[in-house]
């Protein structure tokens, strides 16, 4: 597997970590609520492809955490200037669960420096009736085997032990996620208001199975950004990257190079 | 040493299955285990409860804050407070005290606090709080602001208490064009303001800057962690620049007396039992959500609360670990001087009923404490702290 190169670039006055590898057109992958502290077999995949660009947000991983961080819109402003500061263009932005609302906000704000969206499972609107689950009651142990609709995997995932400083991580980008996420529940009234402006080609990806964000708001997502597709992955939890990489890599190839 | 009752009003009518099957008596307990009726009964029993305080003599009376739970039925304390206001003439009140971070509108607080003192005469003693954790579940308010918000809704109540107005308010989570209280508080500058904790160093350290000097509470925790936060709280006075005394540090503990050592551990056992094991029973994730603590200070509590968290919360262990005082009145007294001159606090808050114990052990237990635990203490004369409160 490739290795990524990591790196520090201080951007917003926030000090921020980045693993980049691959050549091609860029690919700039926005993490989830548990971040991205490792280079995983997926994105030495698309970095055959691709120039995968993944950073840790500010306030996860090894990054800092800066003063003005609130909400998810201040990642999205945060993320204007991290492309311009980097010089990307054309980027295929991919973004997962929690990334997959920066990835919205970033788009309604200025779409300019991007190709294509990828939202994978994201969060950021609501569904009526059909509330996301309450992650933040959730053990660890629960968390896990709640995220992977595999048991094998759930299982494989709760036998490797974390270290200190990963337990240390794992603690910070939980609390950065409560600051971003806690009340409303995973939502932006916001974004839902202005989610319609996004004209970019989309892809929504989801997990037939997922336990934290059923799969009926992809059909929201779908409904309000008017140049969208859906594809539904089965057997699939709420990670569709880490569950089935294979179809996740292979949807992402598809999507970008579809005119 | 200073001596106030402390009421929890608990739904002692509860179904002690329900917590264990829903594993919390907090949040998602469904109400349909709470029956109005019964609920009547309690609040009266309650309150009489409190009152008889006043004529047994304790400086105070107190009542808190918390939602959504059968171990506290007293989401609004304010509604509490003010009855006892009215039917009470010697006694301090104390709210100890309104969640802060809850509020969207502090002022609130600070109206609701300046009225009781206006009706007491400046009986009234004002407490604030973050709330536990499962409050921020309850109200949806969002953990990783409890601190910003604590402070800031405080400065915010203590300015309004004491800055002539109509003046701005210009915070982060809070904004207002007129601040200007109706009613003022009765007493100047302000009520004695309290901080029930349970042991966070941030806290800590603020209580005891010489700005404030706020009274520090410990709540419900072995008399070892007891021990450490009140040298903590009177090291951070010293390196501030000034000398806590005991009347800065109160201990807030459940008890039990009875005519004999054996009696009194028969007759609270099923009942302290069911307070650690039931009432105070909630799943980790709900008491401690990300950012209500620094990392430094979960460590912290998390040591200090192992015992109550998880592992033994027998009668014995509470009693051992000193969580739980129970025993004669002779062992009881002696307990709380020999932990008060080790310790060196200067108040003292009991809660002589907890959970389901019927009223006429509540009685008892009250009439035993006044006479035998808090009149022999105070004609013994044995602490520093004795000649400060009378």
């Amino acid at each position: 597997m490739s290795e990524p190169k990591t790196y520090f670039e201080t951007v917003e006055g926030c000090k921020t970590c980045i693993m980049r590898e691959g050549t091609g057109v860029p690919l700039l992958f926005l993490h989830g609520a548990n971040g991205a502290g490792r280079w995983l077999p997926f994105m030495a995949d698309l970095a055959k492809s691709f120039d995968v660009i993944v950073p840790e947000h500010p306030g996860f991983g090894r990054s800092d955490t800066p003063d003005w961080l609130d909400n998810v819109g201040d990642l999205a402003n945060f993320y204007l200037s991290f492309m311009k500061q980097l010089g990307l263009e054309k980027v295929t932005l991919v973004g997962t669960s929690m990334g997959g609302w920066i990835a919205s906000e970033i788009a309604v704000r200025n779409p300019s420096r991007i190709e294509k969206l990828v939202l994978v499972a994201p969060a950021g609107l609501r569904v009526k009736g059909v509330p996301v689950s309450d992650l933040f009651l959730w053990t660890a142990e629960q968390t896990t085997r709640n995220l992977f609709h595999s048991k094998e995997l759930a299982e494989r995932m709760l036998a490797m032990p974390l270290s200190d400083a990963e337990v240390d991580i794992a603690v910070k980008n939980r609390v950065t996620t409560a600051r971003l996420a806690w009340s409303p529940r995973l939502y932006s009234a916001d974004l839902e208001k202005w989610i319609h402006r996004i004209d970019l080609p989309t892809l929504i990806l989801w997990g037939r199975q997922d336990a934290l964000i059923p799969a009926v708001y992809a059909d929201r997502f779908h409904e309000l950004i008017r140049n969208s597709k859906v594809e539904m992955l089965d057997n699939c939890g709420h990670l569709p990257h880490a569950e089935k990489s294979a179809e996740f890599v292979a949807a992402i190839r598809q999507f970008a190079g579809e005119a | 040493m200073q001596f106030y009752l402390f009421h929890l009003m608990p739904y002692a009518d509860l179904d002690l299955s329900a917590p264990d099957k829903y594993d919390s008596a907090w949040v998602t307990l469904p109400n349909t285990y709470y029956d109005p009726k019964k609920g009547h009964q309690l609040y009266n029993r309650y309150l009489d409860e409190l009152e008889m305080g006043d004529a047994l003599g304790f400086d105070g009376l107190c009542v808190n804050e918390h939602h959504s739970n059968a171990y506290g039925m007293m989401p609004q304390p304010g509604v509490l407070a003010g009855s006892l206001a009215r039917r009470t003439k010697n006694v301090k009140i104390a709210v100890l005290g309104r969640a802060l971070p809850l509020l969207n509108n502090p002022i609130t607080v600070a109206e609701e606090f300046a009225i009781l003192d206006n009706i007491t005469g400046g009986r009234f003693i004002a407490g604030f709080v973050r709330g536990i954790g499962a409050e921020y579940f309850s109200w949806n308010v969002n953990p990783a602001f409890s601190h910003e918000r604590f402070h800031e809704a405080h400065d915010l109540i203590v300015q309004a208490w004491t800055r002539p107005g109509p003046f701005a308010f210009e915070g982060k989570h809070y904004n207002f064009n007129y601040v200007n209280l109706w009613p003022r508080p009765y007493q100047t500058p302000h009520p004695p303001i309290w901080i029930p904790s349970q042991g966070s160093t941030e806290t800590i350290e603020w209580a005891s800057h010489p700005d404030r000097r706020y009274t520090y509470l410990q709540t419900f925790s072995p008399i070892a962690a007891l021990a450490k936060y009140m040298a903590q709280y009177r090291d951070s006075a010293e390196k501030q620049g000034w000398q806590a005394s005991p009347e800065n540090l109160g201990w807030a503990v459940p008890c039990y007396v009875a005519e004999t050592d054996e009696i009194a551990m028969r007759e609270a056992r099923p009942h302290a039992e069911a307070f650690y094991q039931k009432f105070l029973r909630m799943p980790t994730e709900m008491l401690l959500p990300p950012g209500y603590l620094s990392l430094k200070s979960m460590q912290g509590v998390m040591r200090a609360k192992a015992q109550m968290q998880s592992g033994d919360k027998s009668l014995e262990a509470v009693m051992k670990s000193g969580m739980f005082l129970c025993g004669s009145a002779k062992t009881v007294r002696e307990q709380i001087i020999r932990y008060q001159q080790e310790i060196g606090f200067g108040k003292i808050l009991t809660m002589l009923q907890f959970a389901t114990l019927p009223h006429d052990l509540a009685v008892k237990n009250m009439e035993i404490f006044a006479r035998d635990v808090m009149g022999e203490i105070r004609k013994m004369n044995v602490s520093p702290a004795l000649a400060a409160a009378k």
